[in-house]
């Protein structure tokens, strides 16, 4: 199966998706199924051994993340295979699917709330299970297809730069990455992210620390004025 | 036609600048440069801004070929920066403020850097990367000149999503230079060589995760460090890779300068904003997001 230069012709017979900012994006079938290809191309910007580490690490630490996660029953891609020297995971694809970032864009209220009491308890989960997401954004949220019952089946995605950690001030941090990106996207959704944040707070037990964190990390930060 | 003069002396740097309709008309500027090893201090930065500044004006209207009649607002740094030149800096644009009958405005020195770059490089939308040198002291290795090593040595890397952290990458040098060093592991400059590459690849990588997340397909690097040929060279190879366009200012406005001020006022003036005279102090701690744009959409 894992011929040499397999990848590399698989990649070059496949279809490419998108460049993001981590890895190139490809669509292909593996083992008969829609397969997505996440390939940590080597960036010509870095030094080549510091790059090489990189890839290496966020490649190792995206698996082990999503198995965690999937394990402990939060949604995220099946991975079907690793190819360790070029850096590449094939994943399960899910189609069909669209991004929160774009189901924001398009839909009103109550469909909104629905949707921030989810993230918020998905979110509670993976923390609970101490994953670290390290790069939640509305983009990194895909919502599966085939969602008739109403409920909305959200999938994490993007583990690149996930880690585990069982302590407060790590989650917290995650959350307030999140926050950013949420807010600096969405214009005027605070009230929106702060739904998603009673929902965490409402679906884990350990959330109360994690939230006074966030608190604190929200008020640091350059030539912030650390009065309260 | 409006005329904006721009007051900047928030660090070593003392610069005044003259604005017209999006012309530089004036820039002088004095730089207050230190025995190697040393950084600036506070006071002594301000006496030095205080000896040159009314010299520096003189030269800002001169060059322009204007009297202070032709002059529509007078802008300041508000903040972020040193207290004591802070200060001095804003004392003599209030000052003339008040001899010339002028309106005051004070600038947020980031938001300077960011409308200059916009105005100069033409740049539509871009993400900017704002680099300031005298926010990241290296403690380590502080002399102007640095030779550059070429032995590369692990550093830790720190990214969280969009932000950087460079906690992390101080202290383990200065726990670990010594080890290394005196092992012959490597040389200082090799370290020096090592940091540039990793804190410069980190921020790289911010820029291009916020570049993918808003769809943005322009690059804008201001600040000090914004000289640096090799953060350039590196931000263009990652542009390159996704078809986007990097813009960069040269040294006259990338590092912290008059015109600058100036700029950022004149948007601000003809959108409205003045600043009052009790509200004319200045700040040390200024966040660029606590600037409300009111002239942009």
């Amino acid at each position: 199966m894992a011929q040499h230069g397999g990848t590399a012709a698989v990649l070059e017979a496949a279809e490419l998706l998108k460049q993001g900012a981590e890895a190139r994006l490809y669509r292909t079938r593996f083992l008969g199924r829609p397969a997505i290809v996440k390939q940590r191309f080597p960036k010509r910007y870095r030094h080549p051994l510091l790059d090489e580490k990189l890839s290496q690490r966020r490649t190792a630490q995206e698996v082990r993340s999503i198995l965690r996660c999937r394990r402990a029953g939060i949604s995220a891609p099946v991975v079907y295979f690793v190819d360790h020297t070029s850096h590449c995971i094939f994943l399960e694809e899910l189609v069909g699917s669209s991004t929160v970032r774009d189901y924001i864009g398009s839909h009103r209220d109550l469909e909104l709330d629905r949707l921030a009491e989810r993230v918020g308890q998905i979110l509670a989960r993976m923390h609970d299970e101490d994953v670290i997401h390290g790069d939640l954004t509305t983009s990194n949220m895909l919502l599966r297809r085939g969602t008739e019952d109403g409920k909305v089946d959200l999938v994490l995605i993007d583990f690149g730069l996930s880690y585990i950690s069982a302590l407060p001030e790590d989650k917290g941090v995650d959350l307030y990455v999140l926050e950013k990106a949420f807010l600096s996207t969405h214009p005027n959704t605070e009230a929106l992210f702060q739904k998603l944040l009673d929902s965490y707070a409402r679906s884990s037990n350990k959330s109360a620390a994690v939230l006074k964190k966030l608190d604190e990390v929200r008020l640091r930060g350059r030539k912030r004025s650390m009065v309260g | 036609m409006t005329v904006v003069i721009g007051f900047e002396g928030s660090a070593n740097k003392i610069g005044i600048g003259i604005i017209r309709d999006g012309e530089v008309l004036s820039n002088p500027r004095r730089t207050y440069i230190t025995p190697p090893g040393q950084g600036f201090m506070p006071s002594d930065t301000a006496k030095h801004h205080r000896a040159v500044i009314l010299t520096v004006l003189q030269e800002a209207l001169d060059e322009a070929g204007l009297k202070p009649a032709d002059i529509d607002c007078v802008a300041y740094t508000k903040g972020p920066g040193m207290g004591a030149p802070l200060v001095t800096v804003a004392l003599v644009a209030r000052t003339v403020a008040q001899l010339w009958g002028k309106p005051l405005l004070g600038v947020n020195h980031c938001i300077g850097h960011i409308e200059m770059g916009r105005l100069i490089t033409k740049a539509n939308n871009p993400t900017v990367l704002y680099v300031s040198g005298g926010n990241t002291q290296v403690g380590f290795r502080r002399a102007s000149a640095v030779r550059m090593g070429s032995q590369y040595v692990e550093l830790p890397y720190t990214v969280k999503g969009m932000d950087v952290s460079f906690s992390g990458i101080l202290s383990y040098i200065e726990d670990a230079a010594h080890k290394m060093l005196s092992s012959g592991q490597c040389t200082a400059e090799d370290l020096c060589f090592s940091l540039q590459e990793t804190v410069f690849s980190m921020l790289v990588e911010i820029t291009e995760r916020a570049m993918a997340h808003c769809g943005s397909q322009e690059v804008l690097i201001v600040g000090g460090v914004g000289c640096n040929l090799r953060l350039q060279e590196m931000m263009g190879v990652m542009c390159e890779e996704r078809g986007a366009k990097l813009f960069a200012t040269d040294e006259r406005f990338c590092i912290d300068n008059g015109a600058m001020i100036a700029q950022a006022g004149w948007e601000m003036f003809r959108s409205g904003h003045v600043t009052e005279l009790e509200d004319s102090w200045i700040t040390q701690r200024y966040r660029t997001d606590e600037v409300e744009v009111t002239w942009r959409d």
